[in-house]
């Protein structure tokens, strides 16, 4: 019989898969939405190919970055709304008075995020293959693209379960989307940066930190190996994840605590 | 006379919990601006593309969308607060109280509308303070805010025809994704001309694209098919009126 932290974290990932999968509205939406985005973009935005200076002839590959970004910010939303179910039904205060590890909680509860976010990555993959892209980093670019959405899924996912312990609220959790998607659009997302004819625009994308993580993807799809944009993407991921996991421990210390 | 006083307490107390509300009111005022700051901000290179031919500039021809984007979006947040109130049992009370029931509806369209009202000024205040051009002599403007008045009864009719339907908060987005597809497969950033491959077949018989290339045309101060473009937003309208009253009939069998 396993016992121990390893245990329950599997435990707990094991009932954060199960659970989202109940939830067809959680698995679809996150795997649907960004796809859909993809299509009305990629078809609307192709005229963009023509500007002078268009990394791409293919403005597919050039947004298939996005719901790479986007299906991780999702799961922001489904790891803190699940945690703040769990909160809100009284679920938490039960395993508190259980042997289970604070650190199990959490690593429980992101472990079975960071799973559905590389189902994700996995299918938008294969979406862009299916449809002739062409990954200019090759085989060894896809597993680093793998790495770098296990990064941003676990850096989001700690932030939605961070938002879910200081509140223990799921609407206080939904009400984040706005700002997400804020942040998701003025970004690079739909066009280079050096291609943003308005200066206020260009600035707020350069200082956004989700342009980094999107121009990651993209240069591994569309450039090869970009040493720059591969730094500069990882540096940030990082930097959520440690941030947004130690917000979340202490948070979790707190409520756990009270 | 019955029917307008249900629509007047209907629309009163919607209004009333929206303006008083901060989680409900921003979203329906804020998302617009931000559509609006995200494509004509930073998708403004996107006139410079061979073939674009739009004399006003990137920020009116976005601002038409944006408008009709608002109003449709003003029914589709009504909607919520339709699925809203028969979730929580209001809306059975409702039905129970008032003694002309397709007043609720027409209450409902009401506020939807009012509400899009205080939308679409902030939005056209914000548009003109940084810079948008608007061609001839300005007065064709009405001409794009009329197309978005029938555009938001339409959205609103469709919104209650499933909420009152469905009657749960999980109707979201079944009523929430038609209505974002439907407008995205529209030529959203560059002209119909402009969109290749398969966008363009799905755009030439989007019916919402008749009605925005109008609007873009009463921007840019020379009108066209103005006729088919208000009589396909009046046939979405009343097909949806339709649709909405056969709702309102589900939810009185459901009682």
């Amino acid at each position: 019989m396993r016992d121990g932290l390893a245990d329950q974290v599997f435990q707990l990932s094991r009932r954060s898969v199960v659970r989202t999968a109940r939830q067809p509205a959680n698995v679809v939406g996150p795997l649907v939405f960004p796809l859909l985005l993809l299509a009305v973009n990629s078809g609307g935005l192709r005229a963009e190919t023509h500007l002078p200076g268009f990394p791409t002839r293919s403005f597919f590959a050039f947004a298939l970055a996005v719901p790479f970004i986007q299906g991780a910010l999702f799961s922001t939303m489904n790891a803190g709304t699940d945690l703040a179910r769990d909160i809100q039904t009284g679920f938490l205060n039960r395993l508190s008075l259980t042997p289970m590890r604070p650190v199990a909680v959490l690593a429980g509860q992101l472990g079975g995020i960071v799973i559905l976010g590389l189902i994700q990555a996995v299918v938008y993959l294969s979406v862009g293959f299916a449809v002739g892209v062409h990954f200019a980093s090759g085989a060894a670019g896809v597993v680093v693209l793998l790495a770098f959405s296990f990064l941003v899924t676990l850096g989001f996912g700690a932030l939605g379960a961070f938002t879910a312990l200081r509140t223990g609220s799921g609407e206080a959790v939904q009400g984040m989307f706005p700002l997400f998607f804020v942040f998701l659009f003025i970004s690079s997302m739909n066009i280079p940066r050096n291609l943003i004819g308005v200066t206020w625009f260009r600035d707020a994308a350069t200082i956004n930190p989700v342009s980094y993580l999107i121009e990651c993807v993209r240069s591994l799809v569309i450039a090869g190996w970009d040493g720059e944009a591969l730094a500069l993407g990882f540096s940030v991921a990082a930097v959520i994840v440690v941030v947004s996991v130690t917000l979340s421990a202490r948070a979790l210390r707190t409520r756990m605590g009270r | 006379m019955r029917l307008l006083s249900v629509a007047q307490g209907v629309a009163w107390r919607m209004l009333h919990n929206v303006f008083t509300n901060r989680s409900l009111l921003l979203p329906g005022l804020l998302f617009p601006l931000f559509f609006f700051t995200a494509f004509a901000g930073g998708l403004s290179n996107i006139a410079h593309t061979p073939g674009f031919d739009f004399p006003e500039g990137y920020t009116a021809f976005q601002f038409a969308f944006v408008v009709l984007q608002s109003a449709v979006f003003g029914g589709v947040f009504t909607g919520f607060g339709i699925a809203r109130d028969f979730e929580s049992g209001f809306g059975r009370r409702l039905l129970l109280a008032a003694p002309h029931h397709t007043g609720i509806v027409l209450g409902y369209a009401i506020a939807s509308l009012c509400r899009w009202a205080v939308t679409v000024a902030l939005l056209t205040v914000v548009a003109f303070a940084v810079g948008m051009k608007v061609g001839g002599d300005g007065v064709d403007l009405f001409g794009l805010y009329g197309l978005a008045v029938v555009m938001n009864a339409a959205a609103v009719l469709w919104a209650a025809g499933v909420a009152l339907r469905l009657r749960t908060m999980q109707a979201g987005p079944v009523i929430q994704l038609p209505v974002f597809l439907v407008l995205f497969f529209a030529p959203v950033y560059v002209p119909l001309p402009l969109l290749k491959g398969w966008i363009h077949g799905v755009a030439t018989v989007n019916p919402v694209t008749r009605v925005l290339e109008t609007g873009r045309s009463f921007i840019a101060g020379t009108p066209t098919e103005t006729g088919a473009a208000f009589a396909t937003a009046a046939a979405l309208a009343v097909a949806f009126l339709l649709w909405a009253l056969r709702g309102l009939r589900s939810a009185e069998n459901a009682g």
